[in-house]
């Protein structure tokens, strides 16, 4: 694959710097008094998070990440794995527990979500902002008790744990931030 | 501008105007001048012409001009801009700090911002103030005391580009691999310590490393550094003063050098301006600054972009 010069940086450029594939999140040109120019960059590791500020000089070069982002429909667990379909080839890939992580507990089955990967490896899958899951099971709430702030654990079908206002029962349908883990709202009653 | 005009002429300050098409646009390795046609090229600074008028025996002289640099376009950078250029005969470094101080004061009164400026998010380093104090004196601090504060290093000025490697290695900094002195010098410098420059108040940075200082003068007692300072302030560099060169020999040694560079790395290489060097000898101790008027509008405005204070940004020309 042809190299990248700096002047090729632009957000979302996916590059790989000390083995790793890096996602430019920011980049500013600087050019200090009777030196050469460079670019100042912000970048987001794409395995760890991780976000680095690297200084580089004009005209360095830089090689690009092997990344691409499928989206895919999660199918079922199997084993310490989780099956996914690319939704245009119908390919499947299994996808070990550990790459997953903690997003296994807000990704049902059926759910489309990216998975993305580098070196054809896949490394992590980046789930809908927001899911909409049935409570399978909760305590009742005490009639009259509604004062604000007040939760209950709701368990959905994932296994996973949400804190709930008390007003809301099995069955109800609830909207979840992934990225939180929070409830956000009652969209459909049992 | 008119506040700024009434400092220099209080000052005893001739303006004058030297030609925007030259013959040597300046040999400074990282800069590239835009060609005017006829052999000619627009200055990137009007440096020579006016070292030749203090040669010719003007003491204090101002002007404002716009320069021109190609390759340049950012938040901070635009390929035309305007600069405000000032020599002092018989002056002193400090003389010019002075003056520094004085013009900022004058531009932050007549924009209403004296004594205090806010620091737009983008122009603040790591864990830099949005608030910029004003008020005199501005700190004052050399290179090798920065390098020892924040990257750790003990930096003398004669390293050879292994060792400087070796520092920058050692603080941790990635460094291209065709990396010349300066280059790894300024790898150094903006990784570590260019982010803390100017935070809170503006700073002047003296006391640059012989291998920087094109134009300045060797510091006496200290063969390894030069006569030069930069002010930084709320994340933007200001200004650039040397205590300027006057032999005429060492510095057709340096213009020979810096030529081989930019041959070296594939940049126009323009003749060496024969005019300049004839009139150094005659040339008293001076000081030379020159301050972009484009920042410092930034300044005391609180502008995150160059852009903001201009009527026309160059591709809206």
């Amino acid at each position: 694959m042809a190299s990248y010069d700096t002047s090729d940086i632009r957000k979302g450029l996916k590059v790989m710097l000390d083995g790793s594939p890096y996602n430019v999140v920011e980049f500013q040109f600087i050019k200090p008094g009777k030196g050469a120019a460079f670019t100042r960059t912000k970048l987001k590791n794409m395995l760890t998070g991780g976000v680095i500020e690297r200084n580089l000089r004009s005209g360095e070069k830089l090689e690009p990440a092997n990344v691409e982002t499928k989206t895919m429909q999660y199918l079922y667990k199997e084993g310490e794995s989780f099956v996914f379909m690319d939704t245009s080839t119908y390919d499947q890939v299994h996808i070990p527990d550990e790459t997953i992580g903690d997003d296994a507990n807000f990704m049902p089955e059926q759910i489309v979500v990216e998975v993305l990967f580098f070196n054809e490896r896949a490394v992590g899958v980046t789930l809908p902002n927001f899911i909409e899951q049935k409570v399978m099971q909760t305590d009742p709430g005490f009639r009259g008790d509604t004062a604000t702030g007040v939760t209950k654990p709701a368990r959905i079908s994932t296994g996973a744990t949400v804190p709930v206002p008390l007003f809301i029962n099995e069955g109800d349908t609830i909207k979840i931030d992934t990225r939180t883990g929070e409830y956000l709202e009652r969209v459909g009653r049992a | 501008m008119r506040a700024l005009r009434g400092y220099f002429a209080a000052q005893g300050f001739l303006e004058v105007e030297t030609p925007a098409r030259v013959f040597s646009p300046g040999q400074e390795v990282h800069l590239e001048a835009i060609p005017a046609g006829h052999g000619r090229h627009l200055i990137t600074s009007p440096e020579y012409h006016m070292k030749r008028l203090v040669a010719a025996g003007y003491e204090r002289i101002v002007q404002v001009c716009r320069c021109f640099r190609a390759e340049e376009a950012g938040p901070f950078h635009q390929p035309e801009f305007t600069m405000i250029e000032w020599y002092r005969a018989q002056g002193s470094m400090e003389d010019l700090m002075a003056d520094c101080e004085a013009v900022i004061e004058a531009a932050a009164r007549a924009t209403k911002a004296w004594p205090t400026v806010p620091v737009p998010a983008n122009r603040r380093g790591e864990g830099g103030q949005p608030v910029l104090a004003l008020d005199r004196p501005f700190d004052r601090r050399t290179v090798r005391e920065l390098f020892r504060q924040y990257a750790d290093v003990a930096l003398r000025g004669d390293e050879s580009v292994d060792e400087m490697r070796g520092l920058a290695a050692r603080a941790g900094c990635q460094v291209a691999d065709d990396a010349a002195w300066d280059d790894v010098f300024y790898q150094l410098f903006l990784d570590r310590i260019e982010p803390h420059l100017g935070s809170g108040r503006p700073m002047f940075v003296s006391d640059w490393p012989l291998p920087l200082g094109a134009l300045a003068r060797k510091k006496p007692g200290d063969p390894l550094t030069v006569e030069r300072f930069e002010l930084y302030a709320g994340g933007l560099e200001l200004a650039n003063a040397f205590g300027e060169l006057t032999d005429p020999v060492e510095q057709r040694a340096r213009f020979t050098e810096e030529a081989a560079l930019r041959r070296q790395r594939g940049r126009a290489v323009y003749p060496v301006d024969e005019k300049l060097l004839a009139a150094l000898p005659h040339m008293p101790a001076t000081c030379g600054i020159a301050l972009g008027f484009d920042r410092l509008l930034m300044l005391v405005l609180g502008a995150s972009s160059i852009r903001d204070i201009l009527a026309f940004a160059h591709d809206e020309a």
